[in-house]
């Protein structure tokens, strides 16, 4: 699963980073940050979930 | 043509939303309500409609227009304040909203634990104390957001009862005038505070935007009040409603209780269901469509209000089966109680984990913490403000 994420459409809400940690982080000033392009079977879950609670549709998976 | 249903609707209950808004989602997404001005506009009842909506572009947060939703007595602006970011649309919202997001980052929020743990300590003497009986309220669930706020703004918790009074005042007013007394009176006091932090160096987060973006010209010293007193009022009573709720609402629980006293790995699902639960800000989302929107079957037509409220959408069985039932391991994030959207909370992170810290703490220090007055007792808010107990007498 290839992820992606809006830096322009986000508004710092922080979700993904709770629900995926290891996929996902926040800069200085509280923007996504993609930590792995590519989710294997074993993060397809939190990663979803990362998605299902971005507020602001910024985070995208492929 | 349908008939205009009532909303809001008065809670039964105070520690959950009106039956009233259930047999609403009942019966479809979309309803033709009346606003107090005597506009007809639309609520929305279903979780799915609610989201697609809360993110659609085409609904807009500027209280100014007209055709938005009135559900209260009170001013929905004041002459001379411009709106926070919440009163804003893209890209306008985000430039503001970006201001203040660097202080509420995961990593940010997660480094206050120890300081909130040690608030919340302190907190929990004071409510020891001042009983057998207290209000818990008064000595916990109201002051440790409060000074957790004070510190994350940079507003000095001495003038705690005077900022706590006036956001009430804000929230409760009941004319136009009353409203522009109260947020011009708490506008005045944000305003000294940004004129000191001009001077000499200010904490917090009124200290870096006097620093940064009002020195480089990106906000408006009126505008920055906004933020100001937005993330005041908002960080401070929404997180005490909530601390409030969460003690009656695990107290009318009492396995649900032992088990959250006994694993401390079931708290951050529990505070997610109490989160759900109480929907203690179900009336916060208004809008108003700037073009024709087709929703459901329905037609939001252009300049008509919306209201999107939290409480519906989060006992929605499509999403959350048996909803009426509080179930700490429901196990389910996907409710609206900090909303949706790009308005979606800023302060949320900060808000589960004050709760996360103050509840566990509480009955940990209270082994045998119970109503000191029947919970049936409880009144509930009138339904345009945000709802939460006003005193809740525990005994121990």
């Amino acid at each position: 699963m290839h992820v992606t994420a809006d830096r322009d459409v986000c508004v710092g809400a922080g979700q993904c980073v709770r629900a995926a940690p290891d996929v996902f982080d926040q800069d200085e000033e509280g923007i996504v940050l993609v930590l792995r392009q590519q989710a294997g079977d074993d993060r397809r879950e939190i990663t979803e979930e990362a998605a299902a609670v971005c507020p602001s549709g910024a985070v995208r998976l492929t | 043509m349908h008939e205009a249903v009532s909303f809001p609707q008065t809670r039964t209950c105070p520690l959950r939303p009106p039956h009233g808004y259930a047999e609403l989602t009942a019966q479809g997404p979309l309803h033709r309500v009346e606003f107090v001005d005597g506009r007809t506009g639309w609520v929305v009842t279903r979780h799915e409609e609610a989201r697609a909506l809360l993110s659609d572009p085409r609904l807009s947060s500027d209280r100014a227009d007209p055709g938005f939703p009135k559900i209260s007595p009170r001013a929905l602006v004041v002459r001379g304040q411009p709106p926070s970011f919440i009163g804003m649309d893209p890209p306008e919202h985000g430039r503001h909203r970006r201001m203040a997001i660097s202080e509420f980052t995961v990593r940010r929020i997660n480094a206050l634990r120890p300081r909130i743990e040690e608030i919340a300590e302190q907190a929990a003497g004071r409510l020891r104390a001042a009983g057998p009986p207290a209000d818990v309220v008064a000595h916990y669930a109201l002051p440790i957001p409060s000074l957790v706020i004070c510190e994350v703004l940079g507003v000095p918790y001495s003038d705690h009862e005077f900022f706590e009074d006036t956001s009430r005042r804000i929230a409760r007013a009941g004319s136009d005038e009353e409203t522009a007394a109260s947020v011009r009176e708490l506008a005045q006091y944000l305003d000294s505070l940004v004129e000191a932090a001009t001077k000499r160096p200010g904490p917090g987060l009124i200290g870096k935007m006097v620093r940064e973006e009002l020195a480089r010209g990106e906000i408006t010293r009126e505008s920055l009040v906004s933020t100001a007193m937005l993330l005041l009022a908002a960080g401070h009573e929404t997180t005490a409603n909530m601390i409030g709720l969460g003690i009656a609402t695990l107290l009318e629980h009492p396995d649900q209780l032992a088990e959250f006293r006994a694993d401390p790995d079931v708290v951050p699902g529990a505070v997610e269901e109490m989160l759900r639960y109480a929907s203690v800000a179900d009336t916060t989302g208004l809008r108003v469509a700037t073009e024709d929107i087709e929703i459901a079957g329905r037609l939001i037509r252009a300049g008509e209000g919306v209201a999107i409220p939290n409480g519906p959408a989060n006992f929605d069985p499509a999403v959350f089966p048996d909803p009426d039932t509080f179930d700490i391991h429901r196990g389910s994030r996907r409710h609206n109680a900090f909303g949706y959207g790009v308005h979606q909370c800023l302060g949320q992170n900060l808000a589960r984990l004050e709760l996360r810290v103050a509840l566990p703490l509480l009955f940990e220090r209270f082994p045998t913490l119970r109503f000191a007055t029947p919970a049936a007792g409880f009144e509930p808010r009138r339904p345009d403000v945000n709802q939460g107990l006003d005193t809740l007498t525990v005994t121990w």
